[in-house]
């Protein structure tokens, strides 16, 4: 299963889709998803990641038919 | 608890005496209930706000505010709790979200009410998107409680 990598509001929107697909690689990190899926965008500070719907730091291991996501800092309420 | 992510306008009035009412604690049980209300504004950083569009992140916004609500820290006598926040296109004045906490006495009430606001503010993952007369902008970032 590869993984599922999502991308929201503001970022959704520079990157010009919602998601992407990724093979899965032994001990991939969230700043490389990031950085194989985005090349040419630096991963900012101020974006947050996401591991299967929690938070998670960049660090972050990621296996087989995992959903990462990366997003803005939130506005709501 | 109840949590929900409303797709339509919702009445939080409305809403909180149809939940106090079929699903709330017992009468008699509770002597304190503290309610926030945001409603949007028709301005924002010195402009004009014709209308807001809230996206979110179905599925860990739900669990993002189970676990706001389940971190409460004061719970000494706290007894029900009422999430509700909207998404998609909304107007000047329309509610946004609803935090409604039902306890035995107003310091878990509104200690509760308070802390799960904030914390909906800095980690539920809903973003904001304003439309000005003149275009279109992301919101950047809440402003402190």
């Amino acid at each position: 299963m590869p993984i599922r990598v999502r991308y929201f509001a503001s970022l959704r929107e520079r990157i010009g889709r919602a998601e992407d697909s990724l093979d899965a690689q032994p001990d991939l990190t969230v700043a490389e998803v990031w950085a194989t899926l985005q090349p040419d965008r630096p991963l900012d500070s101020n974006t947050l990641a996401a591991l299967n719907q929690e938070y998670v730091e960049y660090d972050r291991r990621v296996s087989d038919g995992d959903e990462v996501a990366f997003f803005p800092p939130v506005t709501g309420g | 608890m109840h949590i929900e992510v409303c797709e339509h306008a919702f009445s939080p009035w409305e809403r909180l005496a149809t939940f106090e009412s079929e699903h709330g604690p017992r009468q008699g049980s509770f002597g304190a209930t503290a309610t926030f209300v945001g409603t949007m504004r028709d301005f924002n950083e010195g402009d004009d706000v014709v209308s807001l569009t809230l996206e979110h992140y179905p599925g860990m916004t739900e669990r993002q505010l189970e676990r706001i609500v389940s971190g409460v820290d004061d719970r000494d006598g706290l007894l029900e709790v009422l999430v509700l926040h909207r998404v998609g296109q909304v107007v000047p004045g329309d509610p946004i979200v609803l935090v409604a906490v039902w306890s035995a006495h107003r310091a878990a009430a509104f200690a509760a009410c308070r802390q799960i606001m904030e914390a909906l503010k800095s980690s539920a993952p809903f973003w904001k998107k304003e439309e000005l007369k003149d275009g279109q902008r992301w919101v950047a970032q809440n402003t402190p409680g």
